[in-house]
């Protein structure tokens, strides 16, 4: 049941991010209404493959690549339709919900092959799972937001007032989103490296070793940290947060491939 | 019956004019009890603003309406004739003057389209009309409905939403780079008639600190009070950008006042919080090489300008769906007007009280089939009978009130009565044939006069000059 409400899933984010991406570049608003309809119907049946999924797989106790991103994809649209309940910031699906899309489809590329799984642990690498997750999901909003930022700066600075001139929100409140998404990110994928590090212990009896996804985590923790200190202190804010929040979450990416390249293997 | 509009606009004639012709709201009063006092005037509706004066009126013959209503302008002001105001004057009648109120109202006749004064204006108007009983049935209708027109324009077009002066272009873009406007502070670096200006819609739009600092102090201390805010000597106000969220420089020196060196410190200073620079001077009193500098955005008279004139062209765009909105609901109005007709109603009563009978006698005889032809024949009589009776006096009253002021009131009573509401009214083809070919009315044979009109004939500008 749950692989007939993933695919379902996917063909509505898929309309969904179409018709945002059209929003775009249409004057015209009443889009943004159809668009959001479609993504909260795929939301829905989002959730019930979720749920179908945990049902399947609970005797096996592992976390599988599939899951940790479609889990990824589902937090993103929860986040947004959250932002557009409050702010009824539209263009951010024009953004997001194509993130979403293409996080679920990679999903997908996994979903058949059990070899691909992590290897079984302990309840921990759950835990692990879910907090390096959620903190990615801050990051990714972050990115969001810094590209967003880039393009209505490079907009007002150009003097190009176009449609997407007019969709954007204001240059600041998007820099607050940007701080917000890392300041909840951050502690998130802070504790889901204590939890690794934890299941590392249990399954190998050392927290760590080093390992290259191991590095580039921490590598990518200590660019964040630097990123949070900078902003608060020296003045790291709007386009310079901006541009590290970009570089930020292409360091992410490059370890989430590393986790699953290595997975054969070791655990992370 | 006919709905007519008589007047001009900032379109048709000078402000010399205009201002002649204007009604102070002290003598509205007045003149609208004056407008009603000619013959053949039976409602009426003054709208006088510094665009445009018109005046709204149903009158009972167009031809002499027009002119009553011409002279009526005419006598506003003692140094007008009814010669001198005609080339300046527009005429419109039936669907054509219900379409111009329309449009007048949400705002797409005006000088600047889009723009939310007039609604008020008509509004106004319409209020004066109503307490001295100017406004009956007819224009009642006709104006709640343009306030409602007017309504849906604003909010499903966004012929309104855009900034239409240099003034406001400049709050326009601050909103882009600042969410909240009541945290910020603004600093007027010189005290130009468009800074102050844009710095008053900035405080409108919430910003509460305000720095001024003018070469002459004292200048600058009247400033300050006048927007609440605080002056400073005017040498300090480099030491002053970096407190600034947004600067307006509009002073009459002819170099730079504010060069890159001077923003970077103050976006050092800042730790990198963005900045809003606006340049209102000429010749430019802020260094272009400020442009490049990360998080400071720099806009010159010409940007501006440049925002006001895209911002123009959007609201005209958005106009085009106006209109249509306008001609769709000129219809609906139309129909409305249509069915106030006395023949059409009176046509469409004894089809209704036909299609009745007919249905209750059917029922009836089907039951009493022993009934020999003649008994048959009594029943029918008999049903016919009283539905005639029944309906005699309406029918009566109806053609006799047709001419009388009243008439409208007692046909839309009729209709409402005998449930005629959602029966279309049907035209006798002799008047729909003088609705299409409206030069027959200049043939003075009367075919578009009152009995046999249509209230929502079209009439030409042209066809309408000719007549006066």
């Amino acid at each position: 049941m749950s692989s007939v409400f993933f695919m379902l899933t996917m063909g509505l984010y898929f309309v969904s991010t179409v018709c945002y991406l059209a929003y775009l570049l249409r004057r015209a608003e009443t889009l943004s209404k159809v668009s959001l309809g479609i993504t909260a119907a795929g939301f829905a049946t989002h959730t019930v493959a979720l749920v179908a999924r945990m049902a399947d797989s609970s005797q096996a106790q592992l976390p599988t690549f599939h899951e940790a991103l479609s889990f990824f994809s589902w937090m993103l649209i929860l986040v947004f339709l959250a932002v557009e309940f409050r702010r009824q910031l539209h263009v951010l699906g024009s953004f997001i919900v194509p993130l979403a899309l293409v996080s679920l489809v990679t999903a997908a590329a996994f979903r058949s092959d059990g070899a691909s799984s992590l290897q079984p642990v302990f309840k921990t690498l759950w835990v692990h799972v879910t907090l390096s997750m959620l903190g990615t999901v801050g990051f990714a909003v972050a990115f969001v937001a810094g590209v967003m930022y880039l393009i209505q700066d490079g907009l007002l600075k150009s003097k190009r007032f176009n449609v997407l001139y007019a969709k954007l929100p204001a240059l600041d409140y998007l820099d607050h989103l940007n701080q917000q998404s890392i300041v909840m990110g951050f502690p998130l994928l802070t504790l889901g490296i204590i939890s690794g590090a934890f299941s590392a212990e249990i399954v190998r009896g050392t927290y760590v070793n080093w390992n290259p996804e191991q590095t580039w985590a921490m590598v990518t923790w200590g660019f964040y940290f630097a990123v949070l200190v900078g902003r608060l202190t020296i003045g790291w804010r709007a386009k310079r947060a901006a541009y590290l929040t970009i570089i930020g979450f292409a360091g992410v990416i490059l370890t989430l491939i590393g986790v699953v390249l290595k997975s054969h293997g070791s655990v992370s | 019956m006919h709905v007519i509009v008589v007047g001009l606009s900032h379109k048709t004639a000078p402000v010399e004019i205009r201002e002649k012709l204007a009604v102070p709201e002290s003598r509205l009063r007045e003149a609208l009890s004056r407008l009603c006092t000619y013959p053949g005037v039976r409602e009426g509706l003054l709208l006088s603003t510094c665009n445009r004066v018109e005046v709204y009126a149903v009158v009972e013959d167009l031809e002499s309406g027009y002119g009553r209503v011409q002279e009526f302008l005419a006598d506003t002001h003692l140094s007008l004739s009814s010669e001198h105001l005609t080339p300046h004057l527009y005429w419109h009648a039936g669907d054509r003057a219900i379409s111009h109120l329309f449009r007048v109202a949400s705002s797409l006749d005006s000088m600047i389209v889009g723009e939310s004064q007039i609604l008020g204006q008509i509004k106004d108007a319409f209020e004066v009309a109503l307490t001295h009983k100017a406004s009956g049935l007819l224009l009642n209708k006709i104006v709640k409905k343009a306030i409602s027109v007017a309504k849906r324009v604003r909010t499903e077009t966004k012929i309104a939403e855009t900034a239409v002066s240099i003034s406001y272009a400049a709050v326009e873009l601050a909103k882009k780079i600042f969410s909240n406007l009541t945290e910020k502070t603004v600093l007027l670096i010189g005290a130009g008639e468009m800074a102050k200006l844009a710095a008053r819609h900035l405080i409108a739009n919430g910003v509460h600190q305000v720095r001024i600092t003018t070469r002459n102090f004292q200048h600058g201390l009247e400033l300050a009070q006048k927007f609440n805010g605080t002056a400073v000597p005017f040498e300090e106000y480099k030491t002053e950008l970096a407190g600034a969220d947004i600067v307006l420089v509009s002073t009459g020196a002819s170099h730079y006042l504010v060069t890159a060196d001077d923003v970077q410190r103050a976006m050092r200073q800042r730790m990198n919080r963005p900045m809003f620079l606006i340049d209102i001077s000429v010749p430019r009193n802020i260094d272009p090489a400020v442009r490049p500098i990360d998080d400071a955005f720099l806009f010159d008279i010409d940007d501006l300008h440049m925002r006001v004139e895209q911002n123009r062209e959007d609201r005209l765009r958005e106009a085009t769906k106006a209109e249509q909105m306008v001609v769709e609901e000129v219809a609906v109005l139309g129909q409305w007007l249509q069915s106030l007709e006395v023949t059409p109603t009176i046509v469409a009563l004894r089809g209704r009280t036909e299609d009745i009978k007919r249905r209750e006698v059917d029922k009836v005889l089907a039951r009493l089939a022993h009934l020999s032809p003649e008994d048959r024949a009594a029943v029918e009589a008999l049903a016919s009978a009283i539905v005639n009776k029944m309906v005699h006096g309406t029918m009566v009253t109806l053609k006799a009130e047709a001419t009388s002021s009243s008439g409208a009131a007692y046909v839309d009573a009729a209709r409402r009565f005998f449930s005629l509401e959602d029966t279309p009214a049907p035209y006798p083809p002799a008047q729909t044939g003088a609705q299409d070919m409206p030069q027959e009315s200049n043939d003075g044979n009367g075919a578009n006069r009152f009995s046999g009109a249509s209230l929502v004939q079209h009439t030409t500008k042209e066809q309408s000059r000719r007549v006066s």
